[in-house]
């Protein structure tokens, strides 16, 4: 057996990455994600990495495409209005088609917001964020061991399609202390060579990084060889938990932490003989609309869950084709559901109907 | 409180105090030593704007099988070191629920009839033990007394690796939890 560590997600996912061989990370302090540059302050200088606290998360993001476009394996992490200061150059980044990892450990906004748990950028993370036509591929963990997987896997899938890859958390991902293994079990990197990167161009034609195309139609082709890579992410990035769906009469969706106390809900209504299932989504993009569409043609009701006044709802309800009926539950601002919320709710549900 | 033997085990409580009075430390000690014992463990602060002289807690979940919940509304049990925590925790422990209080500093009344209410002096008992800081261990060693959650020898080897090459504060702490322990015996 493996030795196991007991960290916080935070602690757990700057180890992940440095485990992943990143080397290099650039960040700028804000709650409730300070373990992760305070780790990296001192785990990075002892591999030889270079740890560099910015003078705001836009200079931060901008170093990440400077390093990145040179071929290194780069992190950010922040929370929700720090990643808002970042949009610009997570856009510039996938304009020029730069592999990153950005973890955005989410606090309540809008604006300055709180410093307590939300899910409320999943809008953000999903759909774009700043401009153009792209998106990111976003893994959303819901333990502490899932937040290490997921961070090992970003700077694979990062290199793999050169585009930024969001590991999205709550603040409780990021707070929680669990039992967590590293490893070779956890581990199969590949680190594809960087043909594209700005290495130094003696003996080869020189290398261009960058997003700026003003002929229209090379720009047409550039989106489309970006959103290429996008269908790719589709057609081979989806990822899903379900959770005794097959008799369920009743689905909750939910993810992260949310996913966790609806698990405890489900237990606590499953004893009671109703039949409740959950679905998952681990890749928030690309989203898991199959699954949604397969089950609509069993239950008949699906709950989602957020800490948000909902957002992922709305993928929910394109998965689900008009079928089926959907039923909205949210905190927001930094306020927690309980499962208990999560229990009447759903019985709420069972004799009610839509909300 | 009866033990099932065959039951899995699964059990929450809420620790909560000011901030300086050590309730972090011995809500990630207690989850710490029971993940060494092969238990699933989860452990979340409050992470609140804190500091030493406000309240902090936090919530530890232990259990045989795969932690759902790591956020717990209505604990099973409370370890609670002053009249603010007792104020806002008090209402939420379940019913027949355990409550541990800190004596020395808390003055308000227990108000609820339906829980097991444990006055523990910890700051006079570790007075007694000759370091005033190790009232947290008291409440620790009196929890442990009362549930059984894991045995001593367990939380003995986690401090061990929590303190490391501090060996000089190791004596007391054992010390401290022994008397909470014998004192709820």
């Amino acid at each position: 057996m493996m030795k196991k560590s007991f960290m916080t997600g935070n602690e757990a996912i700057a180890e992940a990455a440095v485990q992943a061989d990143c080397r290099h990370f650039f960040g700028y302090p804000i709650t409730p994600q300070n373990e992760i540059p305070e780790y990296m302050s001192r785990r990075l200088p002892e591999v030889g990495g270079v740890y560099l606290q910015a003078e705001s998360e836009i200079a931060a993001i901008n170093m990440l495409f400077g390093a990145a476009g040179a071929g290194a394996r780069v992190m950010t992490s922040s929370s929700s209005p720090g990643i808002s200061l970042m949009q610009e150059g997570i856009s510039y980044m996938v304009g020029a088609q730069l592999p990153c990892v950005i973890v955005n450990i989410m606090r309540g906004g809008p604006g300055l917001g709180g410093i307590q748990p939300s899910q409320s950028d999943y809008f953000q993370a999903t759909k774009g964020g700043g401009h153009g036509d792209y998106h990111l591929l976003v893994l959303a963990p819901h333990t502490v061991q899932e937040a290490v997987t997921l961070t090992m896997e970003a700077f694979d899938l990062a290199d793999k399609y050169r585009n930024p890859v969001m590991v999205l958390g709550d603040g409780y991902i990021g707070q929680m202390m669990e039992p967590v293994e590293f490893g070779r079990k956890t581990r199969q990197s590949t680190h594809p060579l960087k043909s594209w990167a700005l290495t130094g161009a003696k003996g080869r034609p020189p290398n261009l990084v960058k997003s700026l195309y003003l002929n229209p139609k090379e720009l047409e082709e550039h989106n489309l060889e970006i959103n290429k890579k996008i269908q790719d992410m589709i057609k081979n990035e989806v990822r899903v938990e379900t959770l005794l769906i097959d008799d369920a009469e009743i689905i909750i969706a939910a993810y992260g932490t949310v996913a966790r106390i609806a698990k405890t809900a489900i237990k606590v209504l499953r004893e009671r003989g109703l039949k409740i299932g959950m679905v998952r989504p681990i890749t928030l993009f690309p989203f898991p609309y199959e699954t949604f569409a397969k089950i609509s043609k069993r239950a008949q009701k699906v709950l989602v869950v957020e800490m948000s006044l909902g957002q992922m709802v709305e993928d929910v309800m394109l998965g689900l084709s008009g079928q089926g009926c959907v039923r909205f539950y949210g905190r927001t601002g930094g306020m927690v559901p309980s499962y208990d919320e999560i229990i009447n709710e759903t019985e709420k549900f069972i004799t009610e109907g839509k909300a | 409180m009866e033990k099932e033997i065959s039951k899995p085990l699964y059990t929450n409580l809420i620790l909560a105090g000011f901030g300086g009075q050590g309730l972090m430390f011995i809500g990630k000690l207690l989850a710490y030593s029971a993940m060494k014992t092969g238990k699933y463990v989860t452990w979340i602060p409050s992470y609140g704007p804190e500091m030493r002289g406000g309240t902090a807690n936090c919530t530890v979940v232990i259990s045989d099988e795969e932690i759902g919940s790591p956020v717990i509304t209505s604990p099973q049990a409370l370890i609670i070191m002053n009249n603010p925590s007792l104020k806002i925790f008090e209402p939420r422990l379940q019913p027949h629920g355990i409550l541990l209080f800190n004596s020395s500093l808390i003055t308000h009344q227990i108000s609820r009839k339906d829980i097991s209410a444990i006055s523990i002096p910890a700051n006079d008992i570790a007075t007694k033990v000759g370091e005033k800081r190790t009232a947290n261990m008291v409440m620790l060693g009196a929890y442990i007394a009362r549930t059984m959650v894991i045995p001593k020898t367990a939380i003995f080897r986690g401090l061990e690796e929590f303190f490391g090459k501090k060996k000089q504060f190791l004596k007391a702490n054992k010390q401290a939890f022994e008397r909470g322990m014998e004192y709820t015996s």
